[in-house]
């Protein structure tokens, strides 16, 4: 059970069942879309970015409580930042969900990604917690194709 | 629907001993596991079956003592596993009763005897505007390779719709029947459904107009009795490993008279009579099909794992399941907020669900974390999954060796995932 709390813990369960910054944006700088073959997880990404900072984010979509959760707490961590600044988050997020549970890796400065430690235990989860923050770096890239995280 | 009840009838006669569930267990070494330090609970039986402990000692026997390559060997080694091999396609011809042996060619599962028909008689007999029938519940591998023959060959796929219970309904798959049609491929159990097709009709409503059928038997070989000759379909595809045997393995089954007029399917050893660099002639039935070296501990197993369904009688299997499965719609279907996908009234051992506010996959990790396996997702089948509206489904898919007492625990984990995302 304790790997599950530490998977489903009270933030994430919040995200998923009032996710923030959830809709679409009318005239979006830059948009793509992500999609996991896997689960159907289905997401849409829309960014304003202006002088170089990301002005609204916004998703919609259908997935699991993972991907969703990670969409919503994305949204609230960039709005704001610089594209740079998300760039480097993302590489951060990257690192958390993808290093070795028995790592020892210093989660102090983590913030609000710390979260999503529990998803290690869960290689079969990765993909759901990455697939918007996979989205919005295409975005981010300008490609507007599809992504996929298979 | 009719075979169906012929089964049961049978099966009442038959199945007078009890079925001892708890011997039936000891013989599934992955049963006594620990999975995240809870016992496996295995209800992922129809993406694959655990194995039997004869069909692992099978293989482990023949790569201690038998192993050696199959046909032309003179050592003996060659010989006995010739033999082998050989004796395994009689297992399976007799325990789905093909009349003739080299009806039975040995694929590396359903996807791969499906295709097999695709190319090599498909690009004979289907051509430009030429109709092909599927149903909505097919499994992808009985989707794709269809499409791909109809777009090189410029002909057409027709769909025969299910109705919200997720039955085939028959009215208009006689109504797609036209001077067009000129192949019916369905599926004999439908695996995210569970829903049990009367392809027997289907099969006698096509042969009236010359119109050959492929069963896809991948869910329905392990669960119901099977009789190529009384089904009288023209091909029928199943994979061993779904029937307790191997990965890797499969079955074509193949009216004589159809694979006799098939070109090969792929070129190379043990497949042709002579070679030169100006022609080849092909070799006889079965071989023509097997190019290359066979899977052989494979089919040896596979046959093993017959054998070993056999002892126990698949009639004997089909009832005990079909009251599991009873059980489990009856334990699942009333608990709030589950809504069943599959409803059918001739169902065979799937219990597919989906939750309310709940996705599949947390609910997955969920019951992972209980030791239960269940797969989530679209099960290869999206247009069923579109069907229904829903991007993914929970499906429990049970065998002869799950228990109420396992369907219990699953019905309290899932309430479990209920509280969790209230």
């Amino acid at each position: 059970m304790n790997e599950l709390r530490e998977l489903y813990q009270q933030v994430i369960l919040d995200h998923n069942k009032n996710p923030r910054n959830f809709g679409v944006l009318s005239l979006p700088t830059l948009k793509a879309e992500g999609y996991n073959p896997l689960c159907g997880d289905h997401i849409e990404i829309g960014v304003d970015v202006e002088g170089g900072i990301i002005k609204d984010l916004k998703f919609n979509g259908a997935g699991c409580a993972i991907s969703k959760a990670s969409a919503s707490i994305m949204t609230t961590l960039l709005i704001g930042k610089t594209v740079e600044e998300a760039k480097l988050l993302f590489d951060e997020f990257h690192g958390i969900v993808t290093a070795d549970p028995e790592s020892d890796a210093d989660m102090m400065n983590l913030g609000k990604l710390a979260v999503f430690c529990g998803v290690r235990e869960f290689p079969a989860r990765v993909k759901c917690a990455s697939l918007a923050w996979h989205t919005l770096m295409n975005a981010l890239n300008e490609l507007s194709e599809k992504v996929s995280t298979e | 629907m009719n075979e169906f009840k012929e089964i049961l009838r049978e099966t009442e006669i038959s199945a007078n001993s009890t079925f001892d569930v708890s011997s039936i267990r000891n013989d599934f070494p992955i049963l006594q596991t620990l999975v995240r330090g809870k016992p496996l609970i295995y209800l992922d039986n129809a993406a694959t079956t655990q194995k039997p402990q004869a069909v692992i000692d099978k293989i482990t026997d023949y790569y201690t003592s038998g192993n050696s390559n199959i046909h032309r060997g003179v050592h003996l080694l060659s010989q006995k596993a010739t033999k082998e091999y050989e004796d395994s396609r009689k297992t399976i011809q007799q325990f789905i009763g093909a009349a003739h042996p080299e009806e039975i060619i040995f694929t590396r599962g359903t996807t791969e005897s499906i295709n097999l028909i695709a190319s090599a008689w498909g690009r004979q007999n289907i051509g430009p505007g030429d109709e092909i029938i599927i149903s909505h519940m097919e499994h992808h591998s009985n989707i794709v390779p269809w499409q791909m023959l109809c777009k090189e060959k410029g002909a057409g796929l027709r769909i025969i719709p299910i109705n919200d219970d997720g039955e085939l309904i028959y009215d208009e798959y006689l109504r797609l029947i036209n001077e067009k049609t000129k192949l019916v491929s369905v599926v004999h159990v439908s695996n995210s459904l569970g829903t049990v097709n009367p392809v027997k009709d289907i099969i006698r409503e096509a042969h009236k107009y010359n119109i050959p059928v492929i069963v896809d038997g991948a869910q329905s070989i392990q669960h119901l009795e099977v009789d190529v000759k009384d089904l009288d379909c023209d091909f029928f595809a199943f994979s061993g490993h779904k029937i307790y045997g191997p990965t890797g393995i499969g079955v074509l089954y193949g009216k004589k008279q159809f694979l006799e007029e098939m070109p090969p399917y792929q070129g190379g050893g043990d497949m042709i009579a002579s070679v030169s660099f100006e022609d080849t002639t092909f070799n006889e039935l079965p071989y023509k099909f097997e190019a290359g070296t066979p899977n052989i501990a494979g089919a040896i197993a596979l046959a093993e794992a017959v054998k070993y369904l056999n002892n126990i009688g698949i009639a004997r299997i089909a009832k005990y399941e079909s009251g599991l499965l009873d059980y489990a719609i009856d334990a699942i279907g009333p608990v709030s907020g589950i809504r069943l996908i599959g409803t059918a009234r001739n169902k065979s051992s799937t219990c597919s669900f989906v939750l309310d506010g709940v996705h599949p996959h947390d609910i997955g990790t969920m019951l992972d974390v209980d030791g239960i396996a269940v797969r989530t997702g679209h099960h290869c089948t999206e247009p069923v999954m579109k069907r229904y509206g829903v991007p993914a489904t929970t499906r429990a898919s049970i065998a002869f060796y799950n228990t109420k007492e396992e369907i219990n625990v699953l019905v309290k984990s899932i309430e479990k995932v209920i509280k969790m995302f209230s």
